[in-house]
């Protein structure tokens, strides 16, 4: 089950990281084809997100085709993301984990890995 | 539809005018003396406008930012007081309340914190059971885990019950994702009124070389200059931009920060 964290002081709008998080867990393999989103009661109630900004995030996640509203039961993924298989995920979060932490004994801070990140993703390091 | 709407003139409030649909959490945002409280009197009935009207369909519970109780009442008395002066009185929601936040009957109003005392008001509030729900700042005196908690039990009942809850706060960058609707008030004016997220996106704040014009189309809110650089922070519903500026969004602070600026 993905719990849903906002953060609110952030520009980025509440709704957009409900959805962002949901892609995410889609991804990491936690969201599979069949499983149920939490409630729009449960996310209220537990991340204090207003009913609105929920359905707003469902809404757009089925817009997107990732996921579907059944009548009555709740709103189930759909599609799956990321092309990864669980067994190649693995190894590379370990690799990328001990990464990590070679960055942060380096003094990074997540903004700085962050930043490198996207650097290297964008090829701007060559 | 809407379940309130105003258009209203008063000392301090000037042809503030907005409806809100039923449902819907709104934030009153302003700076000290910019009509917040003013606005949720005359929401409330307690204040006559001068001109223009209100309307709200339904019942409607107001807790004012001082927390009006009777300091020798027990709280138990509190409850029955809400019984006996409203015609729909819902005490189990009531005492649930008072039950989440351990609150002991027995004690004076007069003998509790600041905190137990909120939740008396808010548990007298929503007893009566209101369709629409004004409360001036009413995390004031809360600490930061049991302003979470009490947002969280709001947004519930604004779900279960359909109540529609309008609050004014001074904590920003407490709004996101709770408030779906910002009124921003300066000087008695509606500033901005607008969804929160559609504000947010809305608005986008553009850094680059000193320039004299802004960099795109849109309307200003604010222009800064620097020796050698200048920023906008542009209307423009998320226009990119080309080197040497760039663009990014900004926090709902920041938003309402440079919109009080601009009113000044």
């Amino acid at each position: 089950m993905v719990e849903f964290h906002v953060d609110r002081g952030s520009g980025f709008p509440a709704y957009l990281q409900l959805g962002q998080q949901v892609r995410e867990a889609m991804r990491l393999g936690w969201l599979q084809p069949g499983d149920r989103l939490p409630t729009v009661r449960d996310v209220v109630a537990t991340s204090g997100v207003n009913a609105n900004t929920v359905l707003k995030a469902y809404r757009e996640l089925e817009l997107a085709g990732l996921v579907e509203a059944r009548v009555g039961s709740g709103t189930f993924v759909k599609a799956s993301l990321g092309s990864a298989a669980p067994e190649d995920l693995d190894p590379l979060r370990v690799t990328f984990a001990a990464w990590v932490a070679e960055a942060r004994s380096a003094g990074l801070e997540d903004e700085d890995i962050y930043a490198l990140v996207r650097e290297v993703l964008s090829g701007g390091a060559q | 539809m809407s379940v309130v709407a105003a258009d209203v003139s008063k000392w301090s409030l000037r042809n503030v005018s907005f409806e809100l649909p039923p449902g819907s959490v709104t934030a009153i945002v302003g700076s000290n003396g910019s009509g917040k409280t003013t606005l949720l009197n005359v929401l409330a009935g307690h204040l006559e406008p001068e001109s223009g009207h209100t309307s709200i369909a339904g019942r409607v519970a107001y807790v004012a930012q001082h927390k009006p109780m009777y300091k020798s009442f027990k709280v138990a008395n509190v409850l029955q007081f809400g019984r006996r002066m409203n015609e729909v009185w819902d005490n189990d929601r009531a005492e649930q309340w008072l039950d989440r936040y351990r609150i002991p009957r027995k004690l004076q109003i007069e003998d509790l914190s600041g905190g137990q005392r909120t939740h008396v008001v808010l548990a007298l509030a929503l007893g009566s059971r209101p369709d629409v729900l004004l409360l001036d700042e009413p995390l004031a005196e809360l600490d930061p885990l049991a302003r979470r908690k009490v947002v969280r039990e709001l947004l519930t009942e604004v779900n279960d019950n359909g109540m529609t809850l309008i609050f004014s706060t001074h904590v920003v960058a407490e709004i996101g994702g709770v408030a779906d609707r910002l009124l921003l008030m300066s000087n008695g004016r509606l500033l901005v009124d607008g969804e929160t997220d559609a504000l947010l996106e809305e608005h986008v704040l553009y850094t680059g070389p000193h320039a004299s014009k802004s960099p795109v189309e849109g309307p200003v809110v604010l222009a800064k200059h620097g020796r050698s650089q200048s920023s906008y922070l542009v209307r423009s519903g998320g226009t990119r931009i080309d080197e040497p500026w760039t663009a990014r969004y900004v926090t709902l602070e920041e938003l309402v920060v440079a919109h009080l600026e601009r009113g000044q």
